[in-house]
């Protein structure tokens, strides 16, 4: 009922036809990818590092953790991701460790889909989040990247350009609101 | 209360109007810096302009595609007319669900349509998880700005509402500690809710997939935890093609916040295995809205508040002075679709000055709009009568050149000559709260003769 009702009352009032812009990209020659992204990730709050150093930054950085859940080979966690029953069992991760198949210098933004966190709450739920990025699949900018990927191959996906942050208390930012509190890409 | 009388009453506290000020321009601030990056900044904005006019001329189409899209994806659509059928058709998604406790993320629309109080009325808990919104729930009050919900609230406000609602250190008012303890709080939430629901940014034709944007993450916490998804959206979210996105994501967290981009932008394309997702499309006045040629354009907003962040009234009235949802210049144009006569002081509510209109990400002519408005009110008889009777004699004055030089010089000769009180009074707002200027001897009709006179 409503929905015709709606469709209707569109079609009597819409404007006339006007055609769908064709989208530019704007590529920069003098722009780096990889450095603009390595600044722009530590400006938002974020950190790279080569990924040779990742199992360094673990012991180094969060000797604490106990719960550590990976879905990049060769680097070990343990967490079985596959026998979580549901997801609600992910609240006590401390690190997890994903791949991504695309970086965007410009937000120092990556791209995880469903496949790459194996459940979507997990990049979100964890308390730090380490993402494994190619250095050849950074683009320059958020266009050039949805040029690039299908955002429904999967069910879920994501750009998460840094750690979760809120400035809702007096304009004051404030790192690791709900989600991760931090974000750091491992570059190889 | 009309806006001005509100208005008055938020400036009463100078302190604080300087304070809420400064905080909302900081945003600008950012802004400026965030667009100044991008070299082709204009270019962006004339194509998402051009995107959105476009789509709004095919808008039935691409919501029956996007529809039919997402149908096939295994969504659920639902269409709702009113803000009424919107409100039940939610509970009743929740109710097949049996949902005790719902958490939200941010939704103008939700809050628009009275969401909350209809849920909670029918014994359904509502947890709003954006720590602004949070805070403002907490406190019984609406959002007074659309980005930043809780801007007009100082951080020792927020410290004694935490100290009395999640037992926080009596007097505490470190932003960072009082994040923590909502951190803690808001996780108990997500984990014992059963269903989430979220406002829609972008909904995708091409692919029938929603997007949201959002720096906390308390979204996603919530859509992925359990297994029921619920999206509200308008329908003028709907964006062609997922290219698109790169366009309106490119502009969209510069202008609210100066980030090049949220820290989240979620696509949510099919339910989670197991799960269900709905998304629920809304009219709720926006086709009739879409039908005024000179006031339709304001259906491209995308909400990123940076129209609010320029407006030299806004920063210095606060978002309740505006009487509705969305406050601030957008919402002087939007509200009077709602309610004429009710909203018909909003677009009064500016100084016409454009700087809304130069940064809209879309390009909407807001400071137009507005003009164009005042014009729509007076002819509908809904003006004051201070400013029907003024407006009339200044008509007449101004329209002949002898009755205005008349004028003009008794003016002058009675600013100079009255005593104090009869120029500062009730009858006379321009000499409210400020001195007029010293009025020169003559008139620079007077002096442009001279001029050319002298040799």
């Amino acid at each position: 009922m409503s929905r015709n009702q709606i469709l209707e009352r569109i079609r009597q009032n819409k404007p006339a036809a006007t055609p769908l812009p064709e989208l530019p990209d704007f590529p920069r020659a003098d722009l780096d990818p990889v450095s603009v992204f390595i600044q722009t990730v530590e400006t938002g709050g974020g950190k790279t590092l080569p990924f040779s150093e990742l199992e360094a930054w673990m012991a180094v950085e969060h000797p604490a953790a106990r719960l550590i859940a990976s879905n990049v080979p060769g680097i070990q966690g343990n967490v079985e991701l596959d026998a979580v029953p549901t997801p609600t069992d992910l609240n006590p991760v401390d690190i997890a460790v994903i791949p991504s198949q695309l970086g965007i210098a410009e937000s120092g933004a990556v791209w995880v889909t469903e496949a790459d966190c194996v459940h979507r709450v997990l990049p979100f739920i964890t308390q730090h989040l380490a993402v494994v990025l190619d250095r050849s699949n950074i683009v320059q900018n958020t266009q050039m990247a949805y040029n690039r990927i299908r955002v429904d191959e999967t069910g879920f996906g994501v750009f998460i350009a840094g750690p979760s942050k809120t400035a809702d208390i007096e304009q004051s930012l404030v790192i690791g609101a709900q989600g991760a509190r931090s974000y750091t890409v491992f570059l190889r | 209360m009309n806006h001005a009388q509100k208005a008055s009453a938020f400036i009463r506290d100078e302190t604080r109007t300087d304070w809420h000020n400064r905080a909302v321009w900081h945003l600008r601030q950012k802004r400026d810096l965030g667009a100044g990056s991008v070299p082709e900044w204009e270019e962006l904005r004339n194509l998402a302009s051009a995107i959105k006019t476009h789509t709004l001329s095919n808008l039935d189409d691409y919501l029956t595609r996007f529809e039919e899209k997402a149908a096939a994806n295994g969504v659920h659509v639902h269409w709702a007319a009113t803000a009424e059928d919107h409100n039940r058709i939610v509970h009743g998604i929740l109710t097949d669900h049996g949902v005790q406790k719902l958490v939200k993320s941010k939704s103008m629309l939700t809050e628009d349509c009275h969401l909350n109080p209809y849920l909670e009325a029918r014994g359904i808990e509502v947890i709003d998880t954006d720590l602004g919104e949070r805070i403002i729930q907490m406190r019984h009050e609406p959002p007074s700005h659309i980005v930043a919900p809780a801007i007009h609230i100082r951080k020792e406000e927020v410290g004694e509402l935490f100290h009395k609602e999640l037992g926080t250190d009596a007097g505490a008012s470190d932003p960072k500690y009082l994040t923590e303890a909502a951190r803690g709080h808001l996780r108990e939430h997500f984990l014992s809710s059963t269903a989430a629901l979220t406002g829609v940014n972008f909904a995708i034709a091409e692919t029938g997939g929603v997007v949201v944007c959002t720096n906390e993450g308390n979204a996603d916490m919530g859509v992925h935890l359990h297994g029921l998804q619920i999206h509200c959206m308008g329908i003028e979210k709907i964006i062609p093609r997922a290219a698109d996105l790169g366009v309106f994501i490119r502009l969209l967290a510069r202008s609210a916040t100066g980030q090049p981009s949220t820290i989240y932008t979620s696509h949510y394309h099919r339910p989670k295995s197991g799960g269900a997702m709905h998304i629920v499309i809304v009219d709720n006045g926006r086709t009739e809205h879409l039908g005024r040629a000179d006031f339709r354009n304001s259906l491209k907003c995308i909400r990123c508040g940076a129209c609010m962040n320029t407006c030299p009234i806004y920063r210095r009235s606060g978002g309740y002075s505006y009487g509705h949802t969305v406050p601030g210049p957008i919402g002087s144009i939007l509200t009077p679709g709602i309610d004429m006569k009710k909203f018909s002081d909003l677009p009064f509510a500016s100084t016409l000055c454009g700087s809304c209109s130069d940064v809209c990400p879309v390009k909407i002519d807001i400071h137009e709009q507005l003009y164009k408005w005042r014009q729509v009110i007076a002819e509908a008889g809904h003006l004051p009568a201070s400013k029907r009777w003024s407006m009339k004699v200044a008509g007449k004055v101004l329209a002949r050149s002898g009755r205005y030089d008349f004028f003009g010089k008794m003016a002058r000769m009675a600013l100079r000559i009255l005593p104090r009180f009869m120029v500062y009074n009730r009858f006379n707002p321009w000499g409210k709260a400020r001195e007029l200027p010293a009025a020169p001897k003559q008139s620079f009709k007077e002096w442009f003769k001279q001029q050319n006179q002298q040799p």
